[in-house]
């Protein structure tokens, strides 16, 4: 994949993407968080044919229908190229003894080697989450390791209080 | 009738006029500057509504409608973008001044100025209209365009190089000797890369001092200090606009942002009077004979600037259409050549008023109308408002 960004002074930012599928869509970020995004003309390639503008709450909207479910895609196909390494995800239920309390006491690294490496909550997704970030009931934990760790990781979390 | 009765029913008409004129030109996708210079020239002399009372007002409003201007400009482009366009584009903005500039100086000499005033008027044919064609190019879809950064680095170098030039016309202006316009134009590179330092090392103390949750404190620390750095300048003998410009550079990109927001309406409606201000002060009767002079003019310096489009956007890579695109971009002449124009009239150079009027009326019309010839057959009509 080749993504290309262009700094537009005064005006944002200019990010290029040529599809796998031989298209070049353009995004251009303003600074004051609206956003157009482009099709090329396929006769000149320089030009921006059809162009959708979105205002700030658009721009959010979608980065979310795209952002989210993209994160533990990427989560999957990590573990796909490694040979050994799978990726889990591990719901922290109402009654289990982690929930309420931060990310750190589970001490998921140390005994099971596997890294937490984002929770989903509802529609967030919080990558990339801290020992001190705090685990509610809901939770889905997104971690990735050996399968004997995600084995003893699954044990672990569902441990009795 | 009463003095103050007379006041706000002149400024309430002279503004109720200018939104008018606004609505007129959005309608017609062009920039209100030319309609405001027309009517402006129409009212000087006794005309519909002849500005008599308001007129020591409008002066002193368009006074710090040049400074709200160019802090706006400032505050327009981040240290970074400079650099990056700089880098990237420096042999762009150098044919810009080249191939722009010296027509603009050659004709003034032909036209008998005195050479402060070729030089003026060489800036006057060098600066592109970065409102204009900002806007011009949101309306006609072309920000994803791969010329686009290319139109938009030399926008940047020119406003920069504003900053240099101004200095050197004010010392030029006010008669001093080469030695005077070196030492200014020494001035000028020293302050400018003072503000651009102070901006990255300490931009973020300055945007503190500025910094408030409450808009109208924002608004009156930010104009309090332009006006004061502006008046300071004036005071030295450099221009007021570069005052305001460098503290425009010298506010960090994370503040200049809130800054634009708040700032906005404040400079539209001073500028407005700025262009106002300008058109009064020229003769009407003295734009026609130099008509024929100025067409030329502007015939030159459009081939020069559609050069100069094709140049830059030919470093990029981008193909013909786009390097024409580029080029007639650029054509656009508006706010800053009248700027420069007035800084020369008020220095004693009146004969540059009614060529910078001509020639801006011509070029910010012509400008953007060409522009837009250059987009592919179908796609003309089409500025993408909103249906």
């Amino acid at each position: 994949m080749d993504l290309e960004e262009t700094l537009l002074p005064g005006v944002g930012v200019r990010y290029r993407l040529r599809t796998s599928a031989g298209e070049v869509l353009g995004v251009v970020v303003r600074r004051e968080g609206s956003a157009e995004v482009a099709v090329y003309d396929r006769r000149d390639p320089d030009r921006a044919r059809s162009v959708l503008r979105l205002e700030p709450d658009e721009v959010d909207a979608l980065a979310e229908v795209l952002g989210a479910p993209r994160l533990t895609q990427r989560f999957a196909d990590l573990s796909r190229e490694v040979p050994g390494l799978e990726s889990g995800r591990f719901l922290v239920r109402a009654g289990s003894r982690f929930a309420g309390r931060p990310l750190g006491d589970t001490r998921a690294r140390t005994l099971t080697g596997c890294s937490i490496v984002a929770i989903v909550r509802d529609t967030d997704v919080v990558p990339s989450p801290g020992p001190a970030d705090t685990l509610l009931p809901g939770d889905v934990l997104v971690a990735i390791g050996s399968v004997r760790g995600l084995e003893e990781l699954e044990r672990h979390l569902a441990g009795p209080a | 009738m009463d003095h103050v009765a007379q006041l706000l029913l002149e400024l309430g008409l002279l503004f109720a006029g200018l939104s008018l004129l606004g609505v007129l030109a959005r309608r017609l996708g062009l920039s209100s500057v030319p309609f405001v210079l027309v009517a402006a020239l129409a009212l000087g002399e006794g005309g519909v509504v002849p500005l008599a009372t308001s007129e020591p007002f409008i002066e002193a409003a368009a006074e710090i409608g040049v400074v709200l201007l160019l802090l706006a400009l400032g505050l327009e482009f981040s240290a970074d973008e400079l650099f990056a366009s700089l880098r990237h584009h420096g042999p762009s903005g150098l044919v810009d001044l080249l191939l722009n500039a010296l027509p603009g100086f050659a004709a003034g000499l032909l036209l008998g100025l005195p050479w402060q005033g070729a030089l003026a008027l060489a800036g006057v044919t060098w600066i592109s209209s970065s409102g204009i064609i900002a806007r011009l190019l949101g309306d006609l879809g072309r920000l994803a365009n791969r010329e686009t950064p290319a139109v938009l680095s030399v926008l940047v170098l020119e406003d920069l190089a504003m900053a240099l030039f101004l200095p050197l016309l004010v010392v030029a202006l006010a008669g001093g000797g080469p030695a005077a316009a070196v030492a200014g134009i020494g001035l000028a590179v020293g302050a400018v890369t003072l503000a651009l330092l102070a901006a990255q090392r300490q931009g973020h103390r300055l945007g503190r001092l500025l910094a408030s949750a409450d808009d109208e404190q924002l608004l009156l620390r930010l104009v309090g200090l332009t006006l004061l750095v502006a008046g300071l300048a004036q005071s030295l003998g450099a221009s007021a606009a570069v005052g305001a410009f460098l503290v425009g550079l010298a506010l960090p990109a994370s503040f200049a942002e809130r800054a634009r927001s708040v700032l906005g309406p404040l400079r539209d409606l001073f500028a407005a009077t700025f262009f106002v201000a300008f058109g009064l002060s020229t003769d009407p009767r003295a734009v026609l004979p130099v008509l024929p002079a100025v067409l030329l003019l502007a015939l030159v310096t459009t081939g020069t600037k559609v050069a100069t489009g094709w140049f830059a956007a030919r470093r990029d890579g981008v193909a013909r259409a786009g390097r024409l695109r580029a080029g007639t971009a650029l054509v656009a002449r508006g706010e800053f050549s009248i700027v420069i124009a007035g800084l020369a009239v008020t220095a004693g150079v009146p004969e540059l008023g009614p060529l910078a009027t001509g020639y801006v009326l011509v070029l910010a019309v012509a400008g953007p109308v060409l522009t837009r010839l250059a987009e592919p057959r179908g796609a003309r009509g089409t500025a993408l408002t909103p249906a």
